[in-house]
């Protein structure tokens, strides 16, 4: 038996297709977790990222921020959450804002700090207001970056999302958890390619909304 | 704070053992990483149409969750340290390969050519003036690397205790001791900001005419 058959038997079980178990409840739980996850990362660091990296302020700080952040164990931290606060969604939504924070708040500033200067200063120039230069001049340059950093914390988000079910909590996690505490083999490998493949999905969907949100001008010269 | 660092015996290691087990079990597949990455990268620079398809394979195998790798692993190397640190190795590979590929191609031209006109040899060009031009890129993936395969070492618990600190987390929640989850998290962290800013020292030493303020990563 190799991870293919494995893959094949978990895939192949009409049982996993429906219930409460079933693959169409996690996939939705597991979705749900992440996106509220990184809607709640990109909030909190996108706005610092645009501001700091607008002024050119503040970058010795945040990353500083970022290393702390990275520095946190994301596994640790959900435990710790979990003993301190109880079941609930808080204690797996907290380890997951800290992981994709980082990776927003410095791809955000780097890319707000790498915006050619000259644009920025004939858009001065004609008179836009600091508001107008920031979303109409430094935001559409920067956006492919930008993207790339949302991009790293969703996935980041989505592969450690899976630690929510050692804390009781649904999402694809539970295949793997459930399957390494029964011995299930066929249903770790299932959990596994899940997750996994919803990672991919998620890098075409950033790969297509950059192709979508991108101006052309600025994809050409990069 | 009394009896902090005193560790249920189950975890069959004191404090310390637990921080040099961890140590190793992130830090070796970081350098195995680095290895790997090198020839690597440098095949990269050198056959350009190479680096878009590899660019592309290491975004697929960085998003494999590490939970799931290590889970695929066990049929082949049991619930051991093996399988923590492979996947590891890759997640470093994954991280450090497009560092050092802009690294190397930062290289000017001319100074490459003024190598050549020395009279380096291949080998002694990429030793003496390569490597050390793409230092700062390098030194920056092997901090995101390290730091991140530091604080990914404790998911190993979940494969047979093998997570070193992370293995504390489990006590933590079996006989509700949570400062000993306290411990963990903070000892981790601790050392995944220790490790970053030696390496930040160690960039510093190693590229003496780098300006020293307004650095950002």
């Amino acid at each position: 038996m190799n991870v293919l058959d494995f893959a094949h038997s978990f895939f192949g079980d009409p049982a996993h297709w429906h219930g409460y178990d079933g693959i169409p409840t996690r996939l939705v739980e597991h979705i749900t977790y992440s996106l509220e996850a990184l809607l709640l990362a990109a909030v909190i660091a996108l706005p610092v990222g645009l501001v700091t990296g607008h002024y050119g302020r503040g970058g010795n700080a945040l990353a500083l921020i970022a290393t702390a952040g990275r520095a946190l164990p994301s596994f640790g931290l959900l435990v710790l959450m979990f003993i301190w606060l109880g079941f609930g969604l808080v204690p797996v939504m907290i380890p997951l804002v800290v992981l994709a924070v980082p990776p927003i708040l410095v791809t955000t500033y780097e890319a707000m700090r790498s915006v050619d200067p000259s644009p920025v200063d004939a858009a001065r120039g004609m008179g836009m207001s600091e508001a107008r230069v920031l979303f109409q001049v430094e935001v559409p340059v920067a956006l492919p970056l930008i993207l790339s950093g949302l991009r790293t914390a969703a996935i980041q988000i989505i592969s450690t999302a899976t630690i929510a079910a050692y804390v009781s909590l649904g999402g694809l996690g539970r295949y793997i958890i459930d399957g390494l505490y029964q011995r299930d083999y066929e249903k770790v490998v299932g959990g596994a390619t899940l997750v996994a493949a919803l990672a991919l999905a998620t890098l075409a969907l950033f790969w297509a909304a950059s192709r979508l949100a991108v101006s052309r001008g600025v994809r050409g010269s990069a | 704070m009394n009896g902090f660092f005193d560790l249920p015996s189950d975890l069959q290691h004191s404090y310390l053992g637990l921080v040099g087990l961890h140590l190793r079990e992130a830090l070796l597949p970081v350098l195995a990483g680095l290895l790997v990455a090198l020839p690597i990268a440098q095949l990269c620079a050198r056959f350009r149409w190479i680096y878009p398809p590899v660019l592309g394979l290491t975004t697929v195998l960085y998003s494999i969750p590490s939970l799931a790798f290590f889970v695929v692993l066990i049929d082949y190397f049991g619930q051991s340290e093996t399988t923590v640190m492979i996947p590891l190795a890759v997640y470093s590979l994954v991280v450090l390969v497009p560092g050092i590929v802009d690294g190397v191609r930062s290289v000017p031209r001319e100074t490459l050519a003024a190598a050549e006109a020395m009279g380096f040899g291949p080998l002694r060009r990429y030793l003496q003036v390569q490597l050390p031009i793409a230092a700062p890129a390098i030194i920056a993936g092997l901090r995101v690397a390290v730091v991140s395969s530091l604080s990914l070492v404790s998911v190993g618990m979940l494969i047979g205790n093998q997570g070193a600190l992370g293995n504390m987390l489990y006590d933590a929640n079996t006989y509700h001791r949570p400062a000993l989850a306290v411990n963990s998290v903070l000892t981790t962290a601790v050392l995944g900001i220790l490790a970053d800013a030696l390496l930040v020292l160690l960039r510093r030493l190693l590229t003496p005419w780098m300006p020293r303020k307004g650095a950002t990563r």
